[in-house]
């Protein structure tokens, strides 16, 4: 017989995330054999370049988009923020094939595949509004070449590149949280699925 | 009930193998600090590049002929901008495919109006210059045929014409009072102002570029210097940034259409749309990878995973 707190929302909640990702899934202390091989270190660093990307880029939202061409320290913190950048995608576009080539979609893992490739256009779209958004000749050039490439799919009518405005709002507000809220999707049903099993080959 | 069979490329094989213990958030930090470490060898010794923007201002005062040059294009209506089409006005149809006018369904939504957004409103906001409000009164009054023949008299001028000690030098021609409104609209743009009325046509906070970009954007003078620092779109254009930096390199597989055919011959006129639908196919073919019999099988037949897997296929 099921009670009145059985039914609480909250009761169901809470019991069906212990019951997905109870803390031992959460934070295993031990992985099977197999996860012994430098292909995980891909999603790892992808994760670790992201924390860094936002912190520089944090450090650069506190004083304002013109900071950056007016002081070398801003400057500085630019050159962190690109760098952290390319090591994020570098990493990432790693990370991608090498769980192509391991079908890591295998197991009921499809939406962490899914959710892995929504990332991936998540962040080359906030890669591109961070180069728009740089108040300076490559954001002019940038802007003035991809807007045809926007306006013929129709985009151009929400989506202004020119837009100095709403491109940077769309650059450290929308497309930052969108790829931290999918980035802590994907890396949940990572933990709640396990890390899928090599291929069985016959003997 | 019918025992599902096991298909290798959608069902993981249930791993009875041995676990060995495993610090996830040890390996986090010392991802963290690395990567950290790494970006700052990394900033010390490339920086980044910061190429100051361009302005009306530079651009007028650089090469005043080509501002005058492309400032009449704005006003006859022949401008790149002017001739557009959605989403800045409709003097096209955009890009299509095949029977798809995207741009046109979705609508005019950032309206510019290149001769009266760029030349006479900007020019209607200078005070106290009587000569120019009669010619900018006469030229608003004007029938659009009287309009045309003064534009198309005064271009033809302008290839004969020059810009020397501070003054733009026309011959004289029969084109009523664009000539007043071109040497104004030169001198506004030279001093600076020029940009910012462009952007504080609607107030005084701004936020909003499409003008001025659009403007300079039908100018060579920035397109000129993006072929001087490769970025033009047959040198695989804004993937690259200035100086020798990776810039959005990810960005390959996109900027590589534009320079292969058809997409750059016999499909030239409607590349971005193409492209993009392209572009769209395939990633939509990436995302539904596990559901897409034969792509799927892929990763099981070509075996890289027996090398990503080595020390476990060593051990079984
Ligand atoms: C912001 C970008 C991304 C981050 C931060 C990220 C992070 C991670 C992390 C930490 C893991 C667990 C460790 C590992 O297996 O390497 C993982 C697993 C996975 N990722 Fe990503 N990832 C990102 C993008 C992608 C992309 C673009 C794809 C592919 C399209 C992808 C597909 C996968 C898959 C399928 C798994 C499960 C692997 C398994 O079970 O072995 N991820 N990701």
């Amino acid at each position: 017989m099921t009670t009145e707190i059985d039914r609480q929302w909250t009761t169901r909640l809470r019991k069906t995330v212990v019951e997905k990702l109870p803390p031992e899934k959460l934070l295993p202390d031990t992985q099977p054999a197999y996860v012994a091989s430098w292909i995980y270190v891909f999603g790892v660093t992808t994760l670790a370049a992201l924390a860094i990307v936002i912190a520089t880029g944090c450090v650069l939202a506190m004083k304002g988009p013109l900071w950056w061409h007016l002081s070398s320290t801003g400057h500085f913190v630019n050159s962190l923020h690109l760098w952290s950048v390319e090591i994020f995608f570098f990493a990432m576009v790693i990370h991608l094939w090498g769980k192509y080539f391991m079908a890591a979609w295998r197991g009921g893992r499809q939406l962490t595949w899914v959710t892995g490739v929504v990332l991936f256009l998540t962040s080359i779209g906030a890669g591109f509004t961070g180069y728009v958004s740089q108040t300076n000749y490559d954001s002019q050039w940038i802007s003035t070449q991809a807007k045809d490439g926007i306006n013929a799919t129709g985009g151009g009518a929400f989506f202004n590149v020119l837009n100095l405005g709403q491109m940077l709002m769309w650059h450290i507000v929308l497309l930052p949280l969108a790829a931290v809220a999918l980035t802590a999707v994907h890396v949940i049903y990572v933990r709640i699925k396990g890390v899928v099993p090599p291929f069985e080959e016959e003997k | 009930m019918t025992k599902k069979v096991f298909n290798p490329d959608v069902d993981a094989p249930v791993f009875k193998g041995k676990y060995a213990p495993y610090d996830i958030i040890k390996e986090g930090t010392i991802a963290v600090v690395v990567v950290a470490l790494l970006t700052v060898v990394l900033a010390v010794l490339f920086s980044s590049p910061d190429e100051k923007a361009v302005t009306i201002k530079s651009w007028s005062n650089a090469t005043p002929m080509d501002f005058v040059a492309t400032a009449i294009t704005e006003l006859d209506g022949t401008s790149g901008t002017a001739t557009y089409g959605p989403p800045y006005n409709n003097a096209a149809t955009g890009q299509q495919i095949g029977p798809f006018t995207l741009a046109k369904w979705m609508g005019i939504n950032v309206k510019v109006n290149t001769a009266s957004d760029f030349v006479v409103a900007p020019l209607s906001t200078l005070a106290d210059q009587p000569a120019l409000k009669t010619a900018l009164t006469a030229f608003t009054s004007a029938s659009s045929t009287q309009k045309a023949s003064w534009e198309a008299n005064y271009s033809k001028a302008l290839t004969t014409g020059r810009f020397s000690s501070g003054t733009l030098q026309v011959p004289a021609t029969n084109a009523g009072p664009v000539p007043v409104m071109m040497s104004a609209l030169t001198a506004m743009a030279r001093s600076g102002a020029l940009d910012q009325a462009l952007v504080t046509a609607k107030g005084f906070y701004t936020t909003d570029y499409t003008k001025p970009l659009l403007f300079m954007a039908d100018g060579s003078f920035l397109a000129n210097k993006a072929q001087a620092q490769h970025l033009s779109g047959d040198q695989w254009g804004m993937m690259n940034e200035t100086g020798s930096y990776p810039g959005q390199a990810w960005l390959w597989l996109y900027t590589m259409w534009y320079q292969v055919p058809p997409f750059s011959t016999s499909w030239g006129a409607n590349a971005d749309a193409l492209v993009w639908a392209f572009m769209m196919i395939l990633t939509l073919l990436l995302a539904l990878m596990p559901w897409i019999p034969g792509l799927r099988s892929i990763p099981r037949k070509v075996k890289v995973y027996r090398l990503i897997w080595r020390e476990h296929y060593k051990s079984v």
